[in-house]
């Protein structure tokens, strides 16, 4: 698993890889130009100033010479500041560079993640939609990809970086004095160390925070939105007590954090210092005793006030490495999920035929089949209408027809073609399905009601809302058609939803129309507005009704009663009602509420 | 609903000092920490002029050179100690390092305190508030808003005054005592090098706002792909039957190259300050190295002296960094502030007047000894409501309901039943007219009076994460447990309590989401019998629940009703004939009123609503079995 998780953070590094050494090189860069500040330094003391022996490399001295050697740059001192500056320049263009690129390299890798995961995930087949967790789904995509991106910007490079730091500084401090790295370094591993095993070890303080967080954010939220509860019990002080118990719990914990962060920073800056404190003590020794020159005293003080702060810091990265690759394992189990499958032989036929179930049986992910051995016809251009009890299958059926699922056996074919070697995108732009519980986007309504087509017509959508009696109350809303719909705009009876849901199907180019259920919500008169509307609007779609209300049902072409998987009784309103069975017992409650009324009233 | 607002333009000190009202207790550590911040950036200071002494004194012996009292100090330590100079100078700076610790490890303790501190004190007051503040206010506010009030505004303040305030004292002691320190080895070289702070200040400025804005535009796209995501996922069915997948890409495709651009546009940013800053700072260092080492060179100047030019002008640049940054972070916190403080000081429109407290107490200390016993007459005299910024709702609105009457409240959506309800519960109070309980305004008593005799089940029961046992003594806090059994038996709750794995003790998790709808609806009838109120509301559910339990819930609501005066936003048919009296409301009127066979033998709006509402419902019995 974890050469998995390596190889594929290798893959997201490879793809911006030209980005990524560029900013490896510049880290290098600034890294070096940095260091060289201080030689530069110790050079004008020692050499230029106090005429001791030079330390730079031979070229260096090449260039001096040829100006006029160090008495001249004695002289021209600001030819040594100038070069500072330029040092400085260099180093700061360097970490601009280093900068603009990471995060260049890592925003690239994050947008690819995020893409990528939004059209796996909207590939997935409906099978897993249907199961799918959305808080826990949301989190990967976003925050795990976060950790990630995190990783790749700022903690890579800087990983790079101390590594970088640690070497140039032993490399230039061993050849100057091997002892006094030695003692200046003494403490390097052990800051190092602390720092890793700190964090590593403090992971469950940050955790006992943040579930108390979480706790004082459930008793907020439960508070809030029960205020209701709250005030009809009068338990105000009771509440504020519960919050208070367990914000002051948030407070402790949090508290008790921070105490061992305190710790924490200043143990390791009391360690850092005394690296500095021995470093410059052990230098002052070895310059009383003639060994090094100030200029060498500069250049190690400086080396390691400079290199203690990434130490301290890469042990925390290292730490909290592992995160990201948990992140990166994440967000791959949703990639690993299959999805539906391309079908490059897929077919395009009309779709205005008879549509045939022959022996169809299906279940869920292996559960108890829904549908059993099921037959019936659909005659092309008729309306038909589906009663069943709850858990009877029609909602499987309609499903189906979709090829949001595939029976397990038996066929359903649309004039005669199968429809398994249809193509989907194809079926599905003209099968127009209106589902029970309709799913409205955070868009205005009429972008809602256009949303099937790339560029609707004005008109197509005021008629397609009128046809489906949504004209009035979109017009009466606070902005009309621009008002917005969701969680940052109003929020839509289940009725009106229904409704918008309706309008923005019958925008598709339909051959087959699909209500599962989704009259049910509207009044018995808008229904049957709706219905009429229909009529008018399409005269050879197929039209298939899922409902309960007799007045719907009876008006149909076709009824089919299912009952636990089969459909068990079909015919017209007339037939049905002549003989016993669901159909007719529905049909009788109309009859029986009179009856009662009359025993009632008498 | 009101726009967050999230960034503000002018600074005002006023509003902090305003908040740190709301958490006095801390101003104390306020003090204490911006002085141990003077303190540790003293010992900053001081570290450069002892690398300096070493130079000039136990290196090179210069003694002309300027020691900036290290010399004192170190001829101190050698007296007490009786050792050579450079033992006293260890000794010297282990001390120092020793103090530096100290005062790092005080100054963020007192820094986590006060952050930790003034979030919890500011936070109690904040849900204190929410508990008085009415329900208009929530209407007004979704709970998102007034959570995010709660938690991150009211941490991100605390973290600006715990944190702020310390990077402000430490930057300006820094600042000030760099500059006097290099003032006085050599005032003409040391103006020279002060001139680069004005340009380093500006450019701070400059950049530390243009960076907090980058960010804050980073965060928004954020915010707007998680949205997406949510939608994507939530709406992924919807997606597929309306083949949208490519459409939603391309959207969403633009999402995610924005937020690619803004984010490289802050970081970019951010990359590009540190090294001007840096650079401009090197000039400075420059400047003192030129003209500092020719001084050497003649020397008016010593090599250690100068080593501390050089280092004071490298380090220039963070405090300058470090104020302008406290700045920016202020102003940009401001937002957090000015939004808390609003919700601190919005005055509830519904309050007991003081007399009212004076005899029967608040919402936090009930004086229960001087509350009348309730027997639940209750009169709608002359009553108009609206709701803040709506319409009429109700128009002069009269009822007059028997203690121990059931009243069922039928009619279409929007018609003014709830608001009934409401203003019988004193969620809200009317606009005109009164409404008397047992023949006194309830306006003469307090709030908690007549809440704590109320029941109030809702359409959509909402539990608190616990147990069983904890939701339903939430309508009595010391029953006993036998008390807790018998409601939850006298509502037929007990079967399936016993039937859960801990019985009573099963967590119903958060806001009850492992029960189904039918066993919070037993559950909160439990409650509400627990608590034995003299009046009862309920919201009846319209959502179906399975033939069975829905036989259970009606025998519930049947026993809790029996003896109190009800009043039931009816749905099912069983309950709404039950009733003593049946209103049916139309536009904020009562449109038909009687019993249920008087109402049927009028043949009106009743007879109509009965046949077509009723119908439906027998359908779905006979299907859903």
């Amino acid at each position: 698993m974890h050469s998995r998780r390596l190889r594929l953070m290798g893959r997201l590094i490879a793809r911006n890889r030209g980005l990524f050494s560029g900013a490896a090189l510049c880290t290098l860069a600034a890294v070096t130009a940095d260091y060289c500040t201080p030689l530069l330094l110790a050079e004008t003391l020692d050499h230029y100033l106090s005429g001791l022996p030079s330390a730079m490399p031979a070229f260096v001295n090449r260039w001096v010479d040829a100006l006029g050697g160090p008495e001249y740059m004695a002289r021209h001192l600001w030819i040594v500041g100038l070069l500072l500056v330029a040092l400085s320049c260099l180093s700061g263009l360097s970490n601009f560079l280093r900068g603009r690129w990471q995060s260049q390299a890592g925003e690239n890798v994050a947008r690819d993640l995020r893409s990528q995961l939004y059209d796996h995930i909207q590939r997935l087949p409906f099978s897993y939609h249907v199961k799918a967790e959305t808080g826990d789904l949301v989190q990967r995509c976003t925050s795990d990809v976060d950790t990630v991106r995190k990783f790749l910007i700022n903690q890579l490079m800087s990983i790079l970086s101390a590594i970088l730091m640690i070497a140039v500084a032993l490399t230039v401090l061993l050849r100057r004095n091997a002892r006094l790295a030695l003692y200046s370094m003494i403490m390097v591993p052990g800051l190092f160390l602390f720092a890793y095993l700190f964090f590593k070890w403090v992971v469950k303080a940050f955790q006992a925070s943040d579930k108390a967080e979480g706790a004082m954010s459930a008793v907020l939220q439960e508070n809030l939105t029960g205020v209701r509860v709250v005030r009809a019990f009068g338990r105000q002080r009771y509440e504020v007590e519960k919050f208070k118990e367990k914000s002051l719990d948030f407070k402790e914990k949090t508290y008790r954090l921070c105490r061992l962060l305190n710790v924490y920073w200043s143990v390791s800056d009391g360690m850092s210092m005394l690296q500095s404190c021995l470093t410059l003590a052990v230098c002052v020794i070895f310059a009383v005793r003639g060994e090094i020159t100030v200029g060498t005293l500069v250049v190690f003080t400086s080396f390691i006030g400079k290199l203690l702060w990434p130490i301290r810091q890469l042990g925390r990265i290292l730490s909290d490495a592992g995160k990201s690759f948990v992140s990166l394992e994440r967000i791959d189990e949703i990639l690993r999920q299959p999805v539906e499958p391309e079908e490059p032989e897929a077919v395009k036929p009309p779709l205005h035929g008879d549509i045939v179930f022959d022996h169809v049986s299906f279940g869920y992910d292996g559960q108890r089949d829904v549908l059993r051995d099921m037959s019936f016809t659909i005659p092309a251009g008729k309306t038909v209408a589906i009663l069943g009890a709850t858990g009877s299958g029609k909602s499987s059926v309609v499903h189906l027809l979709q090829r949001l699922f595939a029976p397990r056996s038996g066929s359903i074919t649309i004039g005669g073609v199968d429809i398994q070697t249809i193509d989907r995108s194809y079926l599905r732009s003209h099968v127009g399905l209106v589902l029970q519980e309709p799913f409205l986007y955070s868009k205005t309504l009429r972008d809602n009601v256009g949303i099937a087509l790339r560029e609707p017509e004005a008109a197509a959508i005021e008629q397609a809302a009128r046809d489906a009696a949504a004209l009035g109350f979109i017009l009466d809303s606070e902005s009309g058609w621009d008002t917005l719909v969701g969680e940052r705009g109003v929020t839509l009876s289940g009725g009106q939803k229904q409704r918008i849901a309706i309008a923005r199907t019958l925008m598709k180019d339909n051959d087959i129309l699909i209500f599962d259920d989704s009259l049910s919500a509207v009044d018995t008169e808008t229904d049957a507005e709706i219905r009429r509307a229909l009529k008018e609007r399409g005269k050879d779609t197929t039209t298939i009704i899922i409902s309960h209300r007799i007045v719907t049902l009876s008006q149909a072409d076709l009824i089919l009663v299912m009952e636990d998987g089969r459909v068990t009784q079909q015919g017209t309103h007339r037939e049905l009602i002549a003989k016993d069975g669901l159909y007719s017992r529905i049909f009788n409650i109309q009859t029986a509420l009179e009856a009662e009324f009359q025993e009632e009233v008498n | 609903m009101q726009q967050e607002k999230d960034y503000t333009q002018k600074f005002d000190l006023s509003l902090w000092r305003k908040l740190l009202r709301y958490a006095p207790r801390y101003k104390k550590h306020l003090a204490a920490l911006a002085f141990f911040m003077g303190v540790n950036a003293l010992i900053d200071v001081a570290f450069p002029l002892l690398t300096s002494y070493a130079i000039d004194h136990l290196i090179t012996d210069n003694g002309a050179a300027p020691t900036f009292f290290m010399s004192r100090a170190v001829e101190i330590a050698q007296k007490l100690l009786h050792c050579p100079p450079l033992t006293a100078f260890i000794v010297l700076y282990v001390l120092l390092v020793a103090l530096s610790v100290a005062t790092i490890y005080v100054f963020l303790y007192l820094g986590s305190v006060i952050e930790v501190g003034v979030c919890y004190e500011i936070r109690s007051q904040g849900f204190q508030k929410l508990q008085e503040l009415p329900f208009s206010y929530y209407d007004r506010m979704p709970v998102g808003y007034l959570m995010s009030r709660m938690t991150s505004d009211i941490q991100r303040l605390a973290e600006t005054i715990g944190w702020s305030l310390l990077d402000l004292c430490w930057g300006v002691v820094m600042l000030l005592m760099c500059s006097a320190t290099m003032l006085s080895i050599n005032w003409k070289l040391g103006l020279a090098v002060m001139l680069v702070l004005p340009p380093l200040g500006v450019i701070s400025v400059w950049f530390e706002r243009r960076i907090l804005k980058a960010w804050r535009s980073v965060r928004k796209t954020n915010s707007r792909i998680t949205g997406a995501f949510n939608e994507g996922i939530m709406g992924a069915k919807t997606t597929k039957t309306l083949v949208r997948e490519e459409m939603n890409m391309e959207e969403f495709s633009g999402m995610a190259q924005e937020m690619r651009k803004s984010s490289v546009r802050a970081a970019s940013l951010n990359a590009l300050y540190l090294p001007i800053v840096i650079s401009l700072g090197s000039m400075a260092t420059a400047w003192a190295l030129w003209q500092g080492g020719s001084q050497v060179l003649t020397g008016a100047m010593s090599l250690g002296v100068l080593q501390v030019f050089v280092n004071y002008t490298v380090q220039f640049f963070e405090p300058v960094r470090n104020i302008a940054g406290v700045f920016s972070e202020m102003q940009s916190a401001q937002a957090a502030a000015e939004r808390v403080m609003t919700l601190l000081e919005t005055a509830p429109d519904i309050v007991d007047s003081p007399e009212v407290i004076a005899e029967f107490g608040d919402a936090f200390h009930p004086k229960k000894e001087n509350w009348p016993e309730i027997r639940g007459d209750i009169d709608f005299e002359h009553v108009d409501f609206r709701y803040q910024e709506g319409e009429q709702v109700l128009k002069d609105f009269n009822l007059r309901v028997k203690a121990g009457e059931t009243i069922a409240l039928v009619g279409p959506t929007g018609a003014g039943k709830s608001t009934v309800v409401n203003l019988m519960c004193r969620f809200y109070e009317p606009t005109a007219g009164e409404i008397k309980i047992d023949g006194v305004d309830y306006r003469k008593r307090s709030q908690l009076w007549l809440q704590s005799n109320l029941g109030y089940v809702l359409q959509e029961p909402r539990l608190f994460s616990g147990t069983i046992r904890d939701n339903i003594r939430y309508g009595k806090l010391d029953a006993t447990d036998e008390e807790i059994r018998r409601a939850a038996q006298l509502v037929n709750a007990e079967p399936f309590i016993l039937r859960m794995e801990k019985g009573y003790d099963t967590d119903v998790g958060e806001g009850g989401s492992r029960l189904s709808t039918g066993e919070k609806q037993l559950i909160s009838f439990a409650r509400a019998i627990l608590a034995d109120p003299r009046i009862f509301v309920l919201d009846e559910a319209t959502s179906s629940v399975d033939t069975e339990t829905e036989v259970v819930i009606q025998n519930a609501i049947a026993r809790v009703l029996s003896g109190r005066t009800s009043f039931i936003i009816a749905h099912r048919l069983s309950t709404v004939r039950a009733a003593d009296r049946i209103l049916v409301i139309e536009d904020g009127q009562i449109r038909e009123m009687g019993a249920h066979r008087e109402l049927l033998r009028q043949k009106g709006a009743y007879y109509k609503l009965y046949m077509s509402q009723f119908e439906e419902e027998r359908a779905q019995e006979i299907l859903g079995s």
